[in-house]
C-alpha cells in the first residue's frame, strides 16, 4: 500500500548527529531500566505489572464512578474540580481565573496533557506569560520546539545546541558545560517561580479516594510550581485516575523503573487541596482540571480502550526499533513511539496519518516492557485493518455512487427501464455455453473485478418481470 | 454543563448507568520485607549515598554538633518542628527561624544557604525522606535553599513505600501535601549527563538519631 510518510523521517535518517543522540540516550535508558528490575532489586516486577494492569482495567471500566468520587473528595479537601471537553475549555478556564485574580505569569512543570492542548500558545495569545520550568522543556520552549520524547523532551539536542539557544535567547554567555547551563536555567527560572501567580502542573496519578494528584519528577520544578504561587492548577486526562492512595505502592515502583531506572524519582508530591488553615505555606487555591479531549471516544472501543492505561513512562519509545531510527518529531502528534502510534489514530481518526500503524516491525518489544501490559502490537494490527477498511470504503464509494446514480436515472424512466428489460430477455442464454455466461471473465478488470470478486453476475432472465405480471393479471381476470 | 456531559459520555462509552454497581477494586498489594533497625539504617544509608546524599548517624546528644559540622559556617533556616528546638539547633551560629508566617518563611528560604527540617518518616529501601508540611513544617524550607538537612528519628525509619502506605493509607488526611524526597535534585536533560541541584537542593544530608521525644 502506497502511503505517504512525512519528510521528517528521511531528514532524521540522514542526520548522523541526531541518530547518534537518539541511539545513545535510548540505549542508556534501556540499560538503566533493566538494571533496576533485576530479580535481586525488584523480585516481584512481573507481579507488579499484572497488578497494575488489573487496577487500571478496573478503574477504566468503572471510570464514571471514580470521576464522581474524585470530584467529591477534592471538594472536601478545599479544592475544585473542573471538567473540560477540549483544549479551548481548558484555556478559557485558566484565562478567566487569571483575569479574576489579576494574574499575569504562569509557571508550568512538564505535562504531556498540556502539550496535547497547546496551552502555552493559547495563554500567550491572550497576553499571559507561560514559562516551562523543566530544564528540557525550558530549552525547547526557548527553541520553539516540541518534546522529542515523553520523559526526555530534549533528547535530540546536544550541549552545543543548548549553548546556542541560551546565548541567543537569554543573553547569557555561550556556555557549553551542562552544569553551568543548568545553573543559568536555575537562576532565570527561580525569579519566575517567585514572581508567578499561577503554577500549572500535570498529574501522573489522580487518587480518587483521597482527592489528590501525584506528581513525580527529579528537578524540583513541580514542587515549586505547586507550592510557590498562590494558585495551583493541576491538569490531567480523565484516564489518570486510580482508586486508592495505596495503589501507588504498585504504580510508583513501576513508573520510575520503567522511565529512568529509578526505584523512586527524586520527588514524589502527593497534593490534596490547597494550604489548610494553619499550615506554614502552600497555595491558597487548588484546581484539578479533568480533560476529555477525545478520551471518551477511545473508551467506547472495548478492544482498544486499554490504550488509556498508559502511565507515560516512555519505555516503549526507548525499546522501539522504529522510534530509535525516525525519532520523536516524525510522529504526527505529541505522543511518539509505539504508544503514539496507537494513541494518535484513535484520537485523530485513522485516516489522519494512515502510515502510522504500519510504521512498526511488530517485534513486540513495546508490549514486553510496558509496565501496565498494554498489548500495543495487537492494537496496531487492529488499526491497520481499520486503515485498510477506510481506504477501501473510500475507493468503492466513488464507483458505487456512479453506478447507483445511473440506476436511479433508469428507474425513474419507465420506457428506458422496460426497453432494457426487453433487451435483457432478448439476449437471455438458452444453453449453458451461451456467450453471456462467459461475460464475467471478459469484464474481469478494474472496478468490475473488485465487485465480482465477492459477487456473481446473474444472467438476464428470458422473460421480464412486467411480462410475467401482465400474464398473471390476465389469468386472474379469466 | 461540561461535567455532566463528560460523565454521560463516559457512561455511554462504558454502557453503564448511574445506578450500576461498582465491583470491588483489586486487593491492595504490599511487599514489606522484615528488616530490623540496624538493617534499615544500613539500607537507608547505602541507598541515599548512592544517589549523592549524605547520612550522618548521631547519638541523642550529638545532633546539634553534627548539624554544626554540616553547616560549616553557612546560614540556615529552620522549620518550627519542636524536635529541632529540643536538639538545640536554633542556638547554632548562622541559624535563623523558626518563623510563623508564610511571607517571612518564604523570604528567609530564598536567601538561606541551608534549610533544616524534621522528616516524618524515612524509607530504608530507597533512601527516601517523607515530609508532611503542617503548622511547623513548611513546603519551601526543604526546597528553596541549595542544601537541605533533615533530622530523622531512627524509630521513624520504615522499610519502604509499601510500609508507609500501609501506615498512612490516606496521606491527604494529615496535610495538603506529602512529599517524598529521594536524594538531591537532579536532571539529565542535556545529553543524559547527570547534574545535581536543578531547582531543588543539590546537597542533601540526613542526620539519623536515636533520640526519642517522649
Amino acid at each position: 500500500m502506497a502511503i505517504e510518510q512525512p519528510a521528517k523521517i528521511e531528514e532524521t535518517l540522514q542526520d548522523g548527529r541526531v541518530q547518534l543522540a537518539i541511539y545513545a540516550a535510548t540505549a542508556r535508558l534501556m540499560v538503566k531500566r533493566k538494571d533496576s528490575i533485576a530479580p535481586d532489586r525488584c523480585p516481584d516486577y512481573q507481579e507488579l505489572r499484572t497488578r497494575a494492569n488489573a487496577i487500571k482495567r478496573h478503574t477504566i471500566e468503572n471510570l464514571d464512578y471514580y470521576l464522581e468520587q474524585v470530584e467529591k473528595s477534592v471538594t472536601e479537601r478545599g479544592g475544585q474540580v473542573i471538567f473540560c471537553r477540549d483544549a479551548t475549555e481548558v484555556a478559557d478556564f485558566v484565562l478567566e481565573l487569571a483575569k479574576k485574580r489579576d494574574a499575569q505569569l504562569v509557571v508550568k512543570s512538564k505535562s504531556m496533557t498540556t502539550e496535547e492542548i497547546d496551552l502555552n500558545e493559547r495563554l500567550e495569545h491572550h497576553g499571559m506569560e507561560a514559562v516551562e520550568t523543566d530544564l528540557g522543556e525550558y530549552i525547547l520552549q526557548l527553541a520553539h520546539q516540541k518534546p522529542y520524547h515523553i520523559v526526555a523532551p530534549a533528547l535530540h539536542l546536544t550541549r552545543y545546541d543548548v549553548a546556542d539557544v541560551f546565548s541567543e535567547r537569554l543573553a547569557a554567555g555561550r556556555e557549553v558545560v551542562p552544569e553551568k547551563q543548568t545553573l543559568i536555567a536555575r537562576r532565570a527560572l527561580r525569579e519566575k517561580f517567585l514572581a508567578a501567580d499561577i503554577g500549572i502542573t500535570g498529574a501522573n496519578f489522580v487518587v480518587a479516594d483521597s482527592g489528590a494528584v501525584v506528581i513525580v519528577e527529579n528537578e524540583g520544578n513541580a514542587r515549586l510550581s505547586s507550592s510557590a504561587p498562590r494558585i495551583h492548577i493541576a491538569i490531567a486526562g480523565i484516564e489518570k485516575l486510580i482508586p486508592r492512595a495505596q495503589d501507588l505502592a504498585v504504580f510508583l515502583r513501576l513508573l520510575g523503573r520503567s522511565a529512568t531506572g529509578q526505584p523512586l524519582t527524586v520527588y514524589t508530591s502527593f497534593i490534596s487541596g490547597p494550604r489548610r488553615g494553619a499550615e506554614a505555606d502552600g497555595p491558597d487555591e487548588f484546581y484539578l482540571v479533568l480533560l476529555d479531549n477525545g478520551r471518551t471516544k477511545v473508551l467506547a472501543d472495548t478492544s482498544k480502550r486499554e490504550s488509556l492505561f498508559c502511565i507515560r513512562c516512555g519505555a516503549c519509545l526507548n525499546h522501539c526499533p522504529v522510534y530509535r531510527k525516525i525519532g520523536g518529531h516524525s510522529y504526527p502528534w505529541v505522543y511518539s513511539g509505539p504508544i503514539g502510534a496507537i494513541l494518535s489514530p484513535q484520537f485523530m481518526g485513522v485516516t489522519h496519518d494512515p502510515w502510522l500503524p504500519f510504521a512498526s516491525s511488530l517485534c513486540g518489544a513495546c508490549a514486553e516492557v510496558c509496565p501496565v501490559k498494554i498489548e500495543i502490537p495487537r492494537i496496531l494490527l487492529e488499526l491497520r485493518s481499520e486503515v485498510v477498511a477506510a481506504k477501501t470504503r473510500e475507493k468503492k464509494n466513488r464507483w458505487e455512487r456512479l453506478a447507483f446514480r445511473a440506476y436511479a436515472w433508469i428507474a425513474r424512466h419507465p420506457s428506458v427501464w422496460s426497453a432494457l428489460g426487453l433487451f435483457g430477455a432478448a439476449i437471455a442464454p438458452d444453453e449453458p455455453s451461451h456467450w453471456i455466461r462467459q461475460l464475467p471473465a471478459a469484464l474481469n478488470a478494474g472496478p468490475v473485478r473488485e465487485w465480482l470478486s465477492q459477487r456473481d453476475l446473474p444472467p438476464p432472465p428470458s422473460r421480464t418481470f412486467r411480462d410475467l405480471w401482465r400474464e398473471r393479471q390476465g389469468t386472474r381476470v379469466q | 454543563m461540561e461535567r455532566d456531559t463528560i460523565v454521560h459520555r463516559v457512561r455511554t462509552a462504558l454502557r453503564r448507568t448511574a445506578t450500576d454497581p461498582r465491583p470491588d477494586p483489586p486487593a491492595v498489594y504490599f511487599r514489606i520485607p522484615e528488616w530490623d533497625r540496624a538493617e534499615r539504617i544500613r539500607r537507608f544509608t547505602d541507598a541515599l549515598e548512592a544517589l549523592g546524599g549524605r547520612v550522618h548517624i548521631a547519638p541523642a546528644t550529638a545532633v546539634a554538633e553534627t548539624v554544626c559540622g554540616i553547616l560549616r559556617g553557612r546560614t540556615a533556616l529552620i522549620s518550627g518542628d519542636p524536635f529541632l528546638r529540643e536538639c538545640g539547633i536554633p542556638q547554632l551560629p548562622g541559624v535563623e527561624g523558626p518563623f510563623a508566617n508564610a511571607a517571612e518563611i518564604r523570604s528567609a528560604a530564598v536567601t538561606a544557604d541551608v534549610g533544616i527540617t524534621v522528616s516524618a518518616y524515612g524509607l530504608a529501601e530507597t533512601g527516601t525522606l517523607v515530609v508532611f508540611p503542617n503548622e511547623a513544617e513548611s513546603r519551601l524550607i526543604s526546597l528553596l535553599p541549595p542544601a537541605h538537612v533533615a533530622v530523622l528519628r531512627a524509630r521513624d525509619l520504615l522499610v519502604n513505600l509499601d510500609e508507609l502506605l500501609s501506615r498512612v493509607p490516606d496521606p491527604g488526611a494529615a496535610s495538603s501535601a506529602m512529599v517524598m524526597i529521594t536524594g538531591p535534585s537532579r536532571t539529565a536533560d542535556i545529553e543524559q549527563i547527570l547534574v545535581r541541584g536543578v531547582h531543588g537542593p543539590g546537597e542533601v544530608h540526613v542526620v539519623v538519631t536515636d533520640r526519642e521525644t517522649e
